[in-house]
């Protein structure tokens, strides 16, 4: 019985089994093609790309263009590589996702544990910024920098990400605690604790896969942007996207196929690696079974 | 004056009077419990003495001290929540001392006060685990733990055992109980079930529509409900309640009603009141529980005034310790509770006995009991 209830699939014999199978294969090496390309001439001497061989593995295997694009490439006027913009992402992607986490939980905590007159015309408010295309708000937004004296340097960058980021984070942290019990929050309160404590010591602690979740889609976010960071930042400053497209676009010398390779890599490994180790932590059901019986 | 008074307490959302200049005072070590349907009031006449919930007017005092405004941490309570309410990501040590912490207390100290209340509930094995890792009655157990451990003026019980199966249920309600024995605490303790009122109280707030139906003893509220809502609420089956027409025979005042073959059944009432006198020939509402309408050898024997009569028993529902009958009497179903091994069958006549001591009266157009 209870062998035949789990079975819950569709039955298929074994020749619609073994096609199922074989167009999805098909289909997922389809699409890691672009990747196999990237890595494969990332390896590469440019001579063998230039002759033809995109789809070939290398005959000569070198990590040439690697340390080239990281550290040598010419992005802009400077031979500088890619690796001065590495940073300048790190430093504007950092701030930028903890703040706007740390304050998209707070938010979400005010909204629905601390209610007040208007909150749910607050949160919708708050929610257009979801909603705003990026370009509507390029000219005031350069207008405000400059007041601010930010503009062209990364904490310009990291006060509009955060302001863009925090529709988001409250959003998903709202949603969060709104089915977050309210009467643990009374009883921290008949235990004495204040407003900031019941926020640090009881609501942070069980909110483990929604700052997972925020932390991800911020970071994706800001870390790959290229409108803003190419807009409010210059030079020197750039992130790491600008500077790659300044690598690849450069209208002078020889296009090194394998080295834009290699950069467009290397743009795109933190974003994968938040994937990896955060993912891991992406677990449901961190909060089962702590209220009711 | 009180050890917690709640002193002509309102309650209003904008217009809205939820609650209606509440007084009740309850003296030290007393069990109070709040009982009502859903939305009467009750729970947040509790959140109020908690001071969850503003207070409208009046005024709530805990050792003659207003509260009125004074946050909930200062007003040295403590509260067991109906979801018990335990801090997912502490373990239950931690659960217990995060109040102690709160308030300054030192590590040593907390660790000691943990240490005896873990030993009064008996869930010192428990203390290393995640509430996640409990079962039901562990949680119950751990929840009052937390309470106990503050050692506060007033327990405050927000339906804490709803959450339970029957059977644990009853075990908690008997434990519950016994703590209030064995501390002497005073506690406030609110719940739509009035078995679990009646059981544990010392005295009961009937609550319903914001007000205050009755305040007394369970025995009180029981046997002499003050109206047709505290009479119906209170008692599992409830109260029969007989449309009568009062008459004299003599000097003797008596209740007519009709069995279910249309013959008048004359009850005579047991010492009535003067005011029960003055309704001589009206209709007023007998209120009978089914416990005082038994068969003949299930009746009081310490009664002084049964009354008999024969009626058909239309449906018998055996519970084991007792078997319920239903019965027609004067056009209204009335359930009867006989001994177990009763021999009345549906479909045929039985005797009736009417204990006329417990019969009570209400006016039918006020509701209230004729005193």
């Amino acid at each position: 019985m209870s062998i035949a209830s789990q079975d819950t699939g569709i039955r298929t014999g074994r020749v619609a089994r073994t096609f199922i199978y074989l167009v999805l294969i098909l289909f997922a090496l389809f699409y890691m093609l672009p990747l196999y390309v990237m890595l494969v001439n990332s390896v590469k001497p440019l001579s063998e790309i230039t002759g033809g061989g995109m789809m070939a593995l290398p005959q000569v295997w070198t990590l040439e263009p690697w340390a080239k694009a990281w550290s040598t490439a010419q992005i802009g006027v400077e031979p500088t590589g890619l690796r001065p913009y590495f940073w300048n992402s790190i430093s504007m992607v950092v701030p930028a996702v903890a703040l706007s986490t740390i304050l998209g939980a707070l938010n979400g905590y005010v909204l629905t544990k601390w209610r007040f007159k208007g909150d749910t015309i607050l949160f919708g408010l708050m929610l257009f910024a979801c909603f705003i295309p990026f370009q509507i708000v390029l000219i005031p937004m350069a207008a405000v920098l400059g007041t601010l004296g930010l503009a062209g340097t990364t904490a310009g960058l990291v006060l509009v990400h955060l302001v863009y980021g925090i529709g988001f984070s409250t959003l998903y942290f709202r949603n969060y605690y709104a089915v977050f019990p309210t009467e643990l929050v009374r009883a921290a309160q008949i235990d004495g604790a204040g407003f900031f404590r019941i926020f640090w010591r009881i609501l942070l602690p069980s909110s483990g896969p929604i700052s997972v979740v925020c932390i991800i889609w911020q970071f994706t976010n800001i870390w790959n942007d290229f409108l803003f960071g190419a807009s409010f930042a210059s030079g020197g400053g750039a992130p790491m996207t600008v500077a790659l497209n300044n690598l690849v676009q450069s209208s002078t010398g020889v296009k090194e196929y394998n080295v834009h390779f290699a950069g467009a890599i290397l743009a795109a490994l933190p974003t994968l690696l938040v994937y990896i180790v955060a993912g891991r932590y992406f677990v449901r059901g961190l909060m089962a079974g702590s209220v009711k019986g | 004056m009180g050890f917690l008074d709640i002193d002509n307490a309102t309650k209003s959302y904008g217009a809205v009077e939820v609650l209606h200049k509440v007084d009740i005072a309850v003296e030290e070590g007393e069990f109070l419990v709040l009982v009502g349907p859903s939305g009467c009031g009750k729970s947040t006449l509790l959140n109020m003495i908690a001071g969850l919930e503003d207070i409208t007017s009046g005024e709530i005092r805990i050792k003659d001290q207003v509260m009125n405004g004074v946050h909930p941490s200062k007003r040295n309570i403590a509260m067991v929540f109906q979801s018990y309410a335990l801090y997912p990501n502490m373990t239950v040590g931690q659960n217990i001392t995060f109040g102690l912490e709160m308030h300054g207390v030192a590590k040593p100290e907390r660790d000691k006060a943990m240490a005896d209340v873990a030993k009064l509930l008996q869930i010192e094995q428990l203390l290393d685990r995640k509430p996640g890792q409990l079962s039901g009655g562990q949680r119950q157990r751990v929840a009052m733990g937390r309470a106990l451990v503050r050692n506060p003026d007033v327990f405050l019980f927000d339906e804490p055992l709803s959450n339970l199966d029957a059977k644990l249920r009853v075990d908690m309600r008997t434990e519950i109980k016994k703590l209030h024995q064995n501390l002497g605490t005073t506690i406030v303790y609110v719940t739509h079930d009035q078995i679990e009122a009646l059981t544990l109280s010392t005295r009961i707030a009937v609550m319903n529509g914001g007000y205050v139906q009755q305040l007394g003893t369970p025995k009180d509220i029981y046997d002499t409900p003050a109206n047709l809502f505290v009479a119906t609420f209170m008692g599992s089956p409830s109260m029969n309640l007989l449309p009568v027409k009062m008459g004299t025979d003599g000097n003797r005042l008596y209740a007519e009603t009709t069995s279910d073959s249309g013959a008048p059944v004359r009850l005579a009432v047991h010492s009535p009141s003067d005011a029960l006198m003055g309704y001589n020939g009206q209709t007023v509402t007998m209120g009978v529980r089914p416990e005082a309408l038994t068969d003949v050898d299930g009746a009081d024997q310490r009664s002084t005034h049964v009354e008999r009569f024969s009626n058909t028993v239309m449906v018998t529902e055996p519970a084991g310790s007792d078997t319920f009958v239903t019965t027609n009497i004067g056009g209204v179903e009335c359930i009867a509770r006989m001994r177990a091994d009763t021999d009345a069958a549906p479909g045929q006549t039985s005797e009736f006995a009417v204990n006329m001591e417990k019969a009570i009266f209400f006016d039918p157009k006020t509701e209230d009991r004729i005193i």
